[in-house]
């Protein structure tokens, strides 16, 4: 019945379902952009604006290669665990010099990806159950390997982490490096294209020949290796190694930025301009209520309807 | 397998798949072997790393040690009943661990003003977030991962503005009922096991022995289907992530009882230890199939594992999750192997 | 005997979806313990039919009177309760819940307590199927029973929630031959109790051997009923198809030149023995360069699983498939694609186009590696290739960079072409080309086809439309329960002869050949 009543829905309706979906992350962040520069003292301020940032970039980072997987029709829960394990590799291999130990954390978080991709392309599991596998093994090799919380004392770690070009933080240049790596990967190469078809039409681009395990692989390996840059990021930020709670909820926010940037769940599109200012939209809204001394409580309450109202939004999209 | 085909008059359709007589006898044994590693394996591991366990640690198989793993065990097996129920139905509820964590609060919030609202409080409100998942899944159509996991956001964000950010933790009085119901112990187990194991008992009987537990297999195993065979499927979505919320706010609240207060820090992961659970237990995510002691077989597995590596000692607590991971991963893989089989023959 | 009553009676029932008029005007009347044939060829108008019956949709204009009351069913729960039960190909319950429990789904025995009475559940599941002459565990799960069995429980289901007519929609399709035979007696008991049954099928023999009366829907009208006895094979088919017997059309309606191709060269595809299990028995097929190969027979025949299995798209058990002398590994689409075979899928919405991309990225899908270099797409060369494509096949689109969801079907079938021919294959396997598409679009393939004959492209085409068929093969391979019955060549393609050989018809002198030779 009530299928019946949504498709004779006016035109309008539909329109505007559409349109939000495509611009309504945008005009969320000029609405709260304008909101605060009307009720916070000092939000136009440079430094403000660099610290929002950096506190954004990891989060920018790992949604770039959630986006990616989602495209694929999948989700990838592993992601805040390869964090950890990017963090307490990095730990453990510093001693090496930051580019060798950097070489092992792609080693690993390249191995839990493999394992995603095998799993999902090879053995048939499904996405969510695959990778909440290797959530739960991940983390705990984290631990296994650092148990608690280790400072390190590294200075080419701490200028990654704290250092910057022209005052634009290195974090925020990473960042903005990868978003437009992606972007451009999935715009203009064949791999891009091919994940793309797959999202959209498993069988016909099965039909069409296309390598669609090997994309598969590749996507859930590209998007370990962007939340190990992520973890390695945010430990050097850190000057401490915390597999315990690096990365803890990671998957969630970065879901949700990669859902209200406007990719639907069902496959077949990325939106990765749309991801990234759904991180900046997730990032404004927390900060707001947290300038106004709302407590966490509230914006975690505010993310869940946040997320509620994009997903409705999409709703019968995209695979049409 | 004979027993098939002398049961089978000349005229008669042949139960097995339509494959030559010898062949359909041994795929019927192989697929058999499959069906029984499905259900039951999770239950010959935890039997064999049991006896393993009790003749390697002196302290194993002691009443202390058993009994403590019962009643440490008795949580998340409410929450990972309420959880069988969704899977089954091809579902998925990620909220259950905040969920717990608010029902904890809320009773020991709610004990201040005596014992029956210190019960009924969580349950109702962790019914009514259920329901609220329950309508957007069945009624909206939105996929169940990302309504509960908007929920799993929503539920902490309650609890945390229950209790002032988290820093306020509400005792539960020594000496009340509730606080009997969840440290004290009958015939020499906890009362929270007792009512564990009267639960998944209701939970057997609701499953396998009513027309709702009919149409939880039904909207799992094939929703059109079930449609076209009258089943109310949108209806039957909804009791069952209700269901869950209720079981999850219950342990929560039970939890809460035991320890005398609503810890704020409880019930991270908790939804990814009952999933993990129940997956171990031969409950197919993909829904259908699956039953509740298989739940049950699958927290005591776990919490064993958690026993055993702090039995070691020399070993990290945390070598309990990479077994936990090693393990869902070696099951779901087993288990697509094994369905993917059966589907075949 | 007192004459039967009129269970159902539609009257000039009609119904339109955008852009086709599928059914119209269409009458059926039924009679208590009537086993009436429905038939006609893909888009005849039979599941349109059976859905306005069953309540899927419902009609645009008409009346359904059932059991002497005027009906409109809402949803098929609200048919079936009224007593209008169907049983589909696939097997409608639910797989992985024990065969007494689906057989009791919804109207459980229970106890004094509410419990479901398992005991007496299964003793009266036994006994039911048992009438059925099924006899088998009711505790199993319903998915480890034959398909015949599984479509036994179904029908014990209909019959027991009272319905008065069951629909049958090819319900044979993957039974074997005994297993039908034990349908065809529960058919017959079920007339016996007064039950109408409206069966659908392609396979001739079994209606003739189980339906009393018949109704021949061709496009959307029925063009005959009456009773199935009166009617002999040959002119079932040719009613069927809309030919009439004997005549030779000198002046085809299609855009097929009609000159046969030079077909002396070496085969550049041959597929011998395929065997897929249900599907194809032994099936053996060869295209020479420039020839296109007509594959003839009725829907179910096996020709859409002929033309998988060439491509690798259906794994077969046995049987090989040699592309210009080189064997193809079996089962993989890459494979038969890197060797220069592709097919043009039958089902073009959901195997064929990809509808969320633009009509440049599902043209150059295919081809996409060649066009790149290191990964990265060289957009010029794609901009070439595409443009070259949509000029020649006339794709019509607001820009190349249109959704091909929203295409017509015709530009949708060019665009999927324009995909195979950027990649110059060797074979193009064509599964209804033209089906679902616009006259005009549908004259420029036929069309186009012709012209990749002529260029030296081995061409397999599979039709429903006869006409297509005849005047587009220079030979036709004649399939008939998924194995080869006959294959006309030179001056024997015509309609005549080919629904000679689809009836099962081989009069005396005809030269209907094993298709063994090469």
């Amino acid at each position: 019945m009530a299928e019946a009543t949504l498709e004779t829905v006016p035109l309008d309706r539909a329109r505007v379902l559409q349109w939000l979906q495509t611009y309504g992350v945008y005009a969320g962040v000029a609405l709260l952009v304008v909101v605060n520069i009307v009720i916070t003292p000092h939000f136009l301020t440079a430094e403000n604006f660099r610290t929002q940032a950096v506190q954004v970039a990891p989060v920018i980072i790992v949604a770039l290669g959630m986006a990616l997987v989602i495209g694929t029709e999948g989700v990838d829960l592993s992601v805040g665990a390869v964090m950890a394990l990017a963090a307490s590799v990095t730990a453990l291999y510093l001693g090496y010099g930051l580019l060798p130990a950097l070489l092992v954390v792609a080693v690993f978080a390249a191995g839990i990806g493999l394992a995603n991709g095998a799993l999902v392309a090879f053995v048939g599991v499904q996405p969510i159950v695959a990778t909440l596998a290797l959530m739960v093994g991940g983390r705990g090799l984290a631990l296994v390997l650092l148990p608690q919380l280790e400072d390190l004392r590294n200075p080419a770690l701490a200028s990654l982490g704290s250092g910057d070009v022209l005052g634009v933080p290195y974090l925020i240049l990473i960042a903005a490096v990868l978003a437009l790596l992606v972007a451009f990967v999935v715009r203009r190469t064949t791999f891009g294209r091919q994940l793309l078809a797959i999202g959209d039409s498993r069988p016909a681009a099965q039909l069409a020949g296309l390598p669609v395990r090997r994309v598969l692989i590749v996507v859930y390996v590209v998007c370990a290796l962007l939340a190990a840059v992520a973890g390695v990021l945010a430990t050097a930020r850190l000057q401490a190694s915390d597999p315990t709670s690096l990365g803890n909820l990671m998957e969630l926010s970065a879901i949700t930025a990669v859902v209200v940037g406007g990719t639907p769940l069902t496959g077949g599109r990325v939106n990765i301009a749309g991801t990234v200012a759904g991180a900046v939209l997730i990032q404004l809204l927390t900060a707001t209520l947290i300038k106004h001394d709302l407590p966490p409580s509230w914006t975690q309450i505010a993310q869940a309807a946040v997320i509620v109202c994009a997903v409705y939004a999409a709703r019968g999209r995209g695979k049409r | 397998m004979s027993a098939t085909k002398t049961d089978a008059p000349p005229a008669a359709t042949r139960g097995e798949g339509p494959a030559p007589a010898g062949e359909a006898v041994g795929a019927a044994r192989s697929e058999r072997v499959s069906a029984l590693v499905q259900q039951h394996g999770a239950l010959a591991v935890l039997v064999v790393v049991s006896v393993v366990a009790s003749f390697s640690f002196d302290s194993f198989a002691t009443g202390d040690n058993l009994g403590n793993m019962a009643t440490s065990s008795a949580f998340l097996a409410i929450v990972a009943l309420g959880m069988t129920f969704v899977i089954v139905t091809g579902g998925i509820d990620l909220s259950v661990g905040s969920l717990f964590a608010l029902g904890g609060v809320l009773a020991a919030w709610g004990s201040r003003h005596g014992t029956l609202v210190a019960l009924l409080l969580p349950l109702v409100v962790c019914g009514t977030v259920g329901v609220v998942n329950g309508l957007l899944v069945a009624r909206s159509r939105l996929a169940p991962f990302i309504v509960t996991l908007a929920a799993m956001l929503g539920a902490r964000g309650l609890m945390l503005a229950l209790t002032d950010e988290g820093a306020e933790t509400y005792l539960i009085g020594k000496g009340s009922f509730l606080a009997e119901l969840g440290q004290g112990s009958t015939l020499g187990l906890g009362n929270p096991v007792w009512i564990t194991l009267a639960l998944f008992a209701a939970g057997a009987v609701v499953l396998r022995r009513t027309r709702f537990g009919q149409h939880v297999y039904a909207v799992g195993g094939n929703e059109d289907a079930a449609a076209l065979m009258g089943v109310p499927v949108a209806r039957t979505k909804v009791l069952v992530y209700t269901l869950s919320g209720v079981l999850a706010g219950l342990a929560g609240a039970l939890n809460a009882a035991w320890l005398a207060s609503g810890v704020t820090i409880l019930g991270s992961g908790m939804e990814l230890e009952a999933i993990a659970a129940v997956v171990i237990g031969g409950t197919l995510l993909t829904g259908g199939l699956g039953h509740v002691s298989g739940a049950l077989v699958g927290v005591l597995l776990l919490k064993v594992i958690q026993n055993v590596i702090n039995q070691i000692g020399s070993l990290d607590s945390s070598y309990q999750q990479v077994v936990s991971g090693a393990f869902l991963a070696v099951v779901v893989v087993a288990q697509t192997w094994l369905g993917r089989r059966r589907q075949l023959m | 005997m007192a004459p039967p009553a009129e269970v159902l009676a539609v009257r000039g029932l009609s119904k339109t979806f955008p852009g086709v008029r599928a059914l119209d005007g269409v009458d059926l009347t039924l009679h208590a313990g009537e086993v009436h044939a429905l038939i006609g060829e893909n888009g005849a108008g039979k599941s349109t039919l059976i859905k306005l019956l069953t309540g899927v949709h419902r009609p645009d204009a008409g009346d359904i009177v059932f059991q002497g009351r005027d009906v409109s069913f809402a949803t098929p729960l609200e048919a079936q309760k009224a007593g209008i039960s169907t049983i589909y190909q696939e097997v409608n319950l639910i797989p992985l819940l024990s065969v007494a429990r689906n057989l009791f789904l919804g109207r459980e025995p229970r106890n004094r307590l509410g419990l479901l009475d398992l005991t007496r559940m299964h003793r009266e599941a036994e006994e039911t199927l048992g009438a059925y002459g099924v006899r088998v565990d009711v505790r199993r799960p319903l998915r480890r029973l034959g398909v015949g069995a599984q479509q036994m429980v179904a029908l014990a289901r209909a019959v027991a929630s009272e319905a008065r007519i069951v629909v049958m929609d090819e319900p044979t399709s993957s039974l074997e031959p005994r297993e039908v035979e034990t349908l065809f007696s529960v058919i017959r008991r079920l007339r016996d109790e007064g039950i109408a049954v409206v069966y659908v099928s392609h396979r001739l023999d079994e209606l003739y051997a189980v339906c009393d009366t018949v109704t021949v829907l061709r496009d959307g009208r029925r063009v005959h009923h009456g009773r199935l006895a009166d009617l002999d094979r040959l002119t079932l088919v040719s009613t069927m198809l809309g030919r009439e017997l004997g005549e030779v059309r000198k002046e085809g309606l299609t855009k097929f030149t009609g000159d046969h191709h030079a077909t002396g060269a070496r085969p550049v595809l041959e597929a011998t023995d395929l065997t897929v299990p249900h599907q194809l028995h032994g099936v053996s097929v060869s295209i020479r360069p420039g020839e296109v190969v007509g594959l003839g027979g009725l829907l179910g025949s096996g020709r859409t699983e002929t033309a998988k299995a060439l491509s690798g798209a259906l794994a077969t058990r046995s049987g090989r498939v040699v592309v210009a002398g080189v064997p193809l590994r079996p089962g993989s689409t890459p494979a038969a694609i890197r060797a220069g075979v592709s097919l043009l899928p039958e089902d073009r919405k959901s195997e064929g186009i990809v509808p969320g991309l633009s009509v440049r990225e599902n043209i150059s899908l295919a081809v996409l590696p060649r066009l790149s270099r290191f990964g990265l797409v060289s957009e010029a060369r794609v901009d070439r290739i595409v443009d070259t494509f949509v000029e020649r096949l006339r794709i019509k689109a607001s820009s190349p960079h249109q959704k091909v969801g929203e295409l017509s079907g015709g530009n949708q079938q060019k665009v999927l072409l324009a995909r195979w021919l950027a990649m110059n294959p060797k074979v193009l396997l064509l599964d209804e080309p033209t089906r679902g598409i616009d006259v005009g679009a549908k004259a420029e393939v036929q069309k186009l086809v012709d012209e990749l004959a002529a260029d030296g492209l081995g061409v397999l085409l599979i039709s429903s439309d006869l006409e297509e068929l005849i005047e587009g093969s220079d030979r036709v391979v004649v399939l008939k329960d998924g194995a080869v019955v006959g294959e006309l060549t030179g001056d024997e393609v015509t309609e005549d002869r080919l629904m000679r050989s689809i009836a099962g018809h081989a009069p005396a002198g005809d030269t209907v050949r094993e298709a063994a030779d090469g």
